[in-house]
């Protein structure tokens, strides 16, 4: 199963293998269809899975912070476990667009030989056709890699690398802003740029302290809408990645009254509980063409959206898809984005 | 008719017209907003012509109910009674019970029109895929309606053909989308089917092709009745079965196409509510075509306002109702008639 909390529309792209099965989801009755759409939904915001997946990466950031920036062998614990990294990868593929932008913000871009189809930040990264959610591990091989860092272990991916002696680094979609931290410092330290990915960190955390503190963390009068996808209209809930961040200004998620176990935190919502919600604030995250084209005149034009303060307000949001469902190095804009809005509506 | 059979038609119809009226009365009483179902029903009453009756509903509770509610209601009558009428039809021309719009290419058709608008697309033209899906369908039923008649002519050998078509267009759907990862959510969205973005345009829409193709294969009752003889035999009276299949054919594609267009692959619809309709009226297409389309209305508003209200204000994809409370109630049926005939 794949662990993307982010169930996301754009180019990080999250996908299970059951999916895989096409023929066969689809000629299957459709409570197979529906039951495996469930699961991969549950399973993209599968916080349980990430939320360990961070606590590990913080773990190895106390264990190896002990050795100097630079100096290996390096010994990490990542999602797959203890990684020893035997001297400073000189030829890197990233299958992750996430993690490409982290090993780029913290110095590690001119190690880097071979990015995923999916990875397009920053401008220049060396564009591939290869898929970390279907990874072939020939064609992988071909770029002669001695790091090779993904989101999930999918295809055999660690097992057949290993017999290669390539070392895997599986960093999964976090739950938490610490968990992205440690994920980039992580990242750091397994190529040899602790202290840049230490500075990287820094930087963001006090970007984003800034950010919370010129607009307010105590709009709890303010509620929004998360959208991650239209008709059917999904959400993500305050236990979520994204739910953290907006909780950063207080405000009030519609989604967590629709909040079970079952779907990680990443709800279909029914429409006319949206509306009736009366959100203050809708922040789009399936805007862009290539990610399900909504806009905020869009909204606007959805039957019985007129009277939603949201909408009435001019208050819905065009989020940057890519930078609302990945957690690397681009956070920063992504709560300045939100702040921007919060302060709008708070009417400062 | 015999008087019992009438006398079990006439029961039927007043049953059937019971149950969506019904069906329809709850669906918009129903749902997240949890709106005051006094208010609701006052100001249902008050949009009744030469009824005036201020209700207490506000403005956002108004759009709530007649712009997101009914039309989602009444979508979900139409695309329910033409995904039954046209499993109806189906199992007519086939003499098969277990025949719908699924085994004959329009799903397979419909998956790949769809999928080929998200990818190539993306969000650039949402209104696309509708079209898309529409297009597909009627391609895929085409498709093995050629591949069947040129071989053979018996229904096996078009069902067959069906059968291979479907296989076909779903593996170069499943090409396309292992090739473009990022829309999977969406297109996979679509294939589950969900009536969660229903407007009155998308009713005014499909109302149209439904109304044409649903009168077609309503007036061709009689001839599936004596086409369920056996061809021969239909021939003898003087019928021209290829014709008769084609006509029906034709109009059953042109419904169910119309449905997906508008909803996604909804299933087991076109299969448990024929059977059901058997059960309680008989096995005479002249009853069986009409009965579907009201008691299929019915079933599918139901079946949606559940999958609208159960997780409330959270949703389930329709065709997870439709084959949970379809399947145990389909089996129930099959004991049920198999008793009556031991």
């Amino acid at each position: 199963m794949a662990q993307h909390p982010i169930p996301s529309r754009s180019r990080s792209g999250s996908r299970s293998r059951s999916l895989r099965r096409g023929p066969a989801v689809r000629a299957a009755a459709s409570a197979v269809a529906a039951v495996a759409a469930v699961a991969v939904l549950a399973g993209c915001g599968s916080g349980s899975g990430s939320g360990s997946a961070s606590a590990s990466a913080s773990g190895s950031g106390g264990s190896s912070a002990a050795a100097p920036s630079g100096s290996f062998p390096v010994k990490v614990t990542a999602a797959n476990g203890s990684v020893t990294v035997k001297s400073r990868p000189e030829h890197i593929v990233s299958l992750a667009p996430t993690l490409t932008e982290d090993l780029y913000a913290v110095g590690a871009g001119k190690q880097v030989v071979a990015v995923d189809a999916d990875s397009d930040y920053p401008a220049g990264v060396p564009h591939t056709g290869l898929s970390g959610l279907t990874p072939n591990i020939e064609a992988i091989v071909r770029y002669q890699p001695d790091l090779v860092v993904a989101s999930q272990d999918s295809g055999g991916l660690v097992a057949g690398l290993r017999k290669l002696g390539v070392p895997v680094l599986i960093e999964p979609a976090v739950a938490t802003l610490n968990g992205a931290y440690a994920q980039l410092q992580q990242v750091g330290q397994a190529t040899g740029h602790a202290a840049e990915a230490a500075r990287t960190v820094a930087g963001m955390k006090s970007s984003i302290a800034a950010t919370v503190r010129k607009a307010g963390s105590g709009h709890a009068d303010l509620s929004y809408f998360w959208e991650l996808g239209a008709d059917p209209y999904y959400s993500a809930t305050s236990k979520t990645f994204v739910g953290e961040i907006a909780s950063l200004f207080g405000l009030r998620n519609i989604a967590d009254k629709a909040d079970k176990a079952t779907d990680g935190g990443y709800p279909e919502l029914s429409q006319e509980y949206i509306v009736k919600a009366r959100p203050q604030l809708v922040f789009l995250t399936d805007g862009g063409p290539s990610n399900g084209g909504q806009s905020p005149a869009g909204v606007a034009r959805r039957p019985g959206w007129a009277e939603v303060p949201a909408v009435r307000n001019h208050q819905v949001i065009d989020l940057n898809a890519d930078i609302a469902s990945r957690w690397g190095p681009r956070l920063p804009q992504l709560v300045a984005e939100i702040a921007q809005a919060v302060e709008k509506a708070s009417g400062r | 008719m015999t008087p019992s059979r009438r006398s079990r038609a006439v029961r039927g119809y007043a049953l059937a017209v019971v149950f969506l009226a019904a069906a329809v009365l709850v669906g918009a009483m129903a749902g997240a907003a949890d709106l005051n179902p006094l208010a609701t029903a006052a100001a249902l009453v008050d949009r009744l012509p030469l009824v005036h009756l201020p209700g207490g509903l506000g403005p956002l509770d108004r759009a709530v109910l007649f712009q997101i509610r009914l039309p989602r209601v009444v979508l979900g009558a139409l695309v329910g009674g033409a995904l039954s009428l046209a499993g109806a039809g189906y199992q007519g021309v086939f003499r098969n019970p277990l025949v719908d719009s699924s085994l004959l290419g329009a799903s397979a058709g419909a998956g790949l029109g769809a999928t080929v608008a998200i990818v190539s697309l993306g969000g650039t033209a949402p209104a696309a895929v509708p079209v898309a899906a529409f297009a597909g369908s009627l391609a895929g039923v085409a498709f093995a309606y050629l591949a069947g008649t040129a071989g053979g002519r018996g229904t096996a050998t078009l069902l067959l053909a069906g059968l291979a078509v479907s296989m076909f267009l779903t593996a170069v759907q499943t090409y396309l989308l292992q090739r473009s990862s990022q829309d999977i959510q969406r297109v996979y969205s679509w294939l589950l089917g969900s009536l969660a973005g229903a407007t009155w345009h998308q009713v005014l829409e499909v109302l149209p092709y439904l109304a044409v193709s649903a009168a077609i294969v309503l007036l061709h009752g009689r001839h599936l009745d004596v086409l369920s003889v056996g061809d021969e035999e239909a021939r003898a009276l003087g019928l021209h079965p290829g014709r008769v299949r084609l006509a029906v054919v034709a109009s059953c594609a042109l419904a169910a196409a119309s449905a997906v267009a508008v909803s996604g692959l909804i299933g087991f619809v076109g299969i448990v509510v024929p059977h059901a309709v058997r059960r309680l009226a008989g096995v005479s297409y002249r009853v069986v075509l009409p009965l579907s389309l009201l008691f299929g209305a019915g079933f599918l508003v139901l079946a949606d306002t559940l999958a609208r209200t159960v997780v409330a204000p959270a949703e389930l994809p329709i065709g997870v109702v439709t084959a949970l409370i379809g399947s145990p109630a389909f089996v129930w049926i099959l004991r049920s008639t198999r008793a009556v005939r031991t």
